[in-house]
C-alpha cells in the first residue's frame, strides 16, 4: 500500500501534463466571454471611479486633477454625516431580525411541529416580493392622516408621528420595512443551519430533565452562531446599501428627505441629481471603506464568539 | 452493530418525538407565536389587496375600512390606462429573460473552466472576478453609467441590460458545483475522445442542473426588482422596467392610491407566483448557495 501510493501520485502527472497540452485554447473559449465582461465593466469602473474621485469635473465639461478635493467637500458636509447616523441607524434596527429569526428558526425546528413549510414560504414571501411595490403599501400603512399605524397607535392612546416626513422617524419606518423583508432570509439560512445540530444532543439534554428554554440557551443558540455571523455580515453589508426601499417610501419630493438620507442615496444625488461626478466618486470610495471595515471587524470579533 | 444500536434509538426517538406531541401545550404556544407572525408578514400583502379593491375615499378615510362597500375591479383596468404599465412589464421580463440566459451561458462555462480547466494566469483572474463579490455597486456605477453613456445606449434595453449579463457570484456558484463533481465521468467521456466542449455539454452542465436553477432564480429575482440602475439609466417611463416605474409613479402628485396599489400587486404577481410554485427549490437552493 505504502509502496503503490508514490507509484500512482506518479502515473497521475504525466497524465495532467497530457491534459494542459490536450486542453490548448479550450479554457480560453469557456472563460473569454465572461473575463472580457467583467473587465470592462466592473474591474475597469473600480479603477476609473477611483480616479474620477480624484478628479474635479467642470460644469461646461472638461476634467481636472484635484487630489483630495472632493474628499475634503463630503469629509466637511454635514450632510453626509447625517446620511452615515442614518445608514447606521437602520442597520442597527434591521440587525434585529436575527434574534427574533433565532426564536422562530428554534419553533420551526420543534419535533413534529405541523405547517412548518407553509409558515416558512409566508415569512419568505417579503424577501422576494419587490421592493418598490412593498414600498407602495408601507407608505399608506405609516400616512400620518390616515395610516393603519396610527390608528392602531391611537387606539392605544398614543398620537403617532407623521412617519414620512419626519427625519428620524422616517429611518426608523424604513428600517422596520427592511427588518420585516430581511426576516424570511434569516428563518431560511438559520433553519438550514438548524438541520445540522444533531438530535441526539436534545434528547440527552431532555433525559437529563433540561428545560426547552435550557436546551435552547446551551444547545440551539451556541450551535448557531457560525450561520449568525455571517448572517450579520450579510445584514451589515446589505444595511450599508440602503437604496430602494428608502427611495422608494420617502419619494422624491419628500420635504424631510436631506435629513432622511442613506449613504447610497448622498451618492446617487451627487452623481444623477447633481450631475457631479468627482463627489460621487469619493462617496463611492468611502462607502467602499466603510463596509471594508465593517466586515473586518466582525471577521475578528466572530473569533471571540463563534462556536467550533 | 450498528443495526442493533439504530434499532434501538429509532423507537426511543419516535416515543420522544411523540410524547412532545402529546404534551401539546409548547405547540400550542409555538402556533399561536408562529401564526401572530405570519400574520403581521402577510399583512402588507393583504391590505394592499383589500386597498387595491377600495376607492380612493375609503383608502384615506381616517378610521380605516377593512372592507370595501364595492369591489372596484375597475381599478385593476385603470392601471392599464394610465400609466405605461404593459410597456414597462415588457421592459421587465425582455430583461430578466436576457440576462437570466446569457447569465447560465456566461457564468456555467466560466465556472467550469475555472473549476476543471488548468491554464496559466486562472488563479489572477478568478481572483479578480471574486474581488468584484467584496465592492459596493456605487464603486462601478458611476463608470457604468459613462460606459453606456459612450455607447449612446441609455434609454435602451441593451443599456438596461448590459453589466448584468454578467456576474462574479454566478461564477462563484457555477465554480462551486463543478468543483464537487466525480472526476470520473469527464475521464471517461475524455477517453472516448470527447472535445473539452463536448464533455462540458453533454456531460458537466447536465449534471450542474439544480445549481443552474439556483442561478437561474436568484438572476431573476435580482433582475426583476432592481431598482437603482434603471433609474440611473432610463429618462423616459416608458423604457423603464417595472420597478423603477412604480418609484417614478408615486411622485407625490398621484393620489389615486387603489390604481397605484393594483399597479404594485400586479408587477410582482409573477415572482411571487414563481416562488410560490418553485419554493421548495427556492428556499433550499438559497439556504444551500448560502448568499444572497
Amino acid at each position: 500500500m505504502s509502496e503503490a501510493l508514490p507509484a500512482r501520485a506518479s502515473a497521475r502527472r504525466p497524465a495532467r501534463q497530457r491534459r494542459v497540452r490536450r486542453d490548448g485554447a479550450w479554457p480560453w473559449l469557456f472563460v473569454a466571454p465572461l473575463a472580457l465582461g467583467v473587465a470592462v465593466f466592473y474591474l475597469w469602473p473600480i479603477v476609473q471611479t477611483a480616479w474620477y474621485s480624484l478628479t474635479t469635473f467642470g460644469v461646461f465639461g472638461g476634467t481636472t486633477f484635484s487630489g483630495l478635493e472632493n474628499y475634503a467637500e463630503i469629509l466637511s458636509d454635514p450632510t453626509l454625516y447625517r446620511s452615515l447616523v442614518n445608514t447606521l441607524l437602520y442597520t442597527a434596527i434591521v440587525l434585529l431580525n436575527i434574534p427574533i429569526a433565532v426564536y422562530l428558526a428554534a419553533l420551526l425546528n420543534l419535533p413534529g411541529l405541523r405547517f412548518a413549510a407553509f409558515y416558512r414560504v409566508l415569512y419568505f414571501l417579503p424577501y422576494v416580493a419587490m421592493p418598490t411595490a412593498v414600498a407602495m403599501v408601507w407608505r399608506i400603512i405609516f400616512n400620518g392622516d390616515f395610516g393603519i399605524l396610527n390608528w392602531v397607535l391611537g387606539l392605544a392612546g398614543i398620537d403617532g408621528p407623521y412617519w414620512i416626513s419626519t427625519p428620524w422617524a422616517s429611518i426608523v419606518a424604513v428600517a422596520v420595512v427592511g427588518l420585516w423583508s430581511s426576516l424570511g432570509f434569516s428563518l431560511i439560512v438559520l433553519s438550514a443551519g438548524l438541520k445540522n445540530v444533531p438530535p441526539e444532543l436534545y434528547e440527552a439534554a431532555q433525559l437529563d430533565g433540561a428545560s426547552r428554554s435550557r436546551q435552547f440557551r446551551s444547545i440551539t443558540v451556541p450551535l448557531l452562531t457560525p450561520s449568525i455571523s455571517f448572517l450579520a455580515v450579510v445584514t451589515v453589508i446589505a444595511g450599508f446599501q440602503l437604496f430602494d426601499l428608502l427611495y422608494a417610501i420617502l419619494g422624491t419630493t419628500n420635504p424631510a428627505l436631506p435629513k432622511s438620507l442613506s449613504l447610497v442615496y448622498y451618492f446617487y444625488r451627487a452623481g444623477f441629481v447633481d450631475n457631479d461626478k468627482g463627489v460621487a466618486a469619493a462617496t463611492a470610495m468611502v462607502i467602499l471603506l466603510l463596509v471594508g471595515l465593517a466586515t473586518a471587524v466582525q471577521f475578528r470579533l466572530q473569533r471571540r464568539w463563534v462556536h467550533g | 452493530m450498528v443495526e442493533q444500536l439504530e434499532r434501538v434509538a429509532a423507537p426511543t426517538r419516535r416515543d420522544l418525538a411523540r410524547a412532545q406531541r402529546r404534551r401539546g401545550g409548547s405547540h400550542v404556544v409555538a402556533h399561536l407565536v408562529l401564526g401572530a407572525g405570519a400574520l403581521v408578514m402577510a399583512f402588507p400583502f393583504l391590505w394592499q389587496i383589500v386597498m387595491s379593491l377600495s376607492t380612493n375615499a375609503e383608502v384615506q378615510s381616517v378610521t380605516p375600512s377593512f372592507w370595501p362597500a364595492h369591489l372596484q375591479w375597475g381599478n385593476y383596468a385603470a392601471v392599464f390606462e394610465r400609466l405605461p404599465f404593459l410597456e414597462q412589464f415588457r421592459t421587465s421580463v425582455v430583461i430578466t429573460v436576457v440576462r437570466v440566459l446569457a447569465q447560465i451561458l456566461f457564468c456555467t462555462a466560466a465556472g467550469y473552466a475555472f473549476a476543471r480547466m488548468r491554464f496559466r494566469g486562472r488563479t489572477v483572474l478568478l481572483a479578480a472576478v471574486l474581488s468584484i463579490l467584496m465592492v459596493p455597486s456605487q464603486v462601478y456605477l458611476l463608470s457604468q453609467y459613462q460606459i453606456i453613456a459612450d455607447l449612446e445606449l441609455l434609454d435602451s434595453l441593451g443599456g438596461l441590460v448590459l453589466p448584468g449579463l454578467f456576474s462574479a457570484f454566478g461564477t462563484f456558484l457555477m465554480r462551486t458545483a463543478f468543483l464537487g463533481m466525480p472526476d470520473e465521468l469527464e475521464e471517461a467521456a475524455r477517453l472516448d475522445g470527447a472535445n473539452p466542449f463536448q464533455v462540458f455539454w453533454r456531460v458537466m452542465l447536465p449534471l450542474a442542473r439544480p445549481t443552474i436553477s439556483v442561478l437561474a432564480i436568484t438572476s431573476t429575482l435580482w433582475s426583476w426588482n432592481e431598482l437603482l440602475w434603471p433609474l440611473v439609466v432610463s429618462t423616459y417611463a416608458e423604457r423603464m422596467p417595472l420597478s423603477a416605474g412604480l418609484a417614478t409613479l408615486i411622485s407625490d402628485r398621484t393620489t389615486d392610491y387603489p390604481v397605484v396599489m393594483a399597479a404594485s400587486l400586479l408587477a410582482m404577481a409573477p415572482v411571487l407566483v414563481l416562488f410560490v410554485v418553485l419554493q421548495r427549490r427556492v428556499i433550499d437552493g438559497l439556504a444551500s448557495s448560502g448568499l444572497k
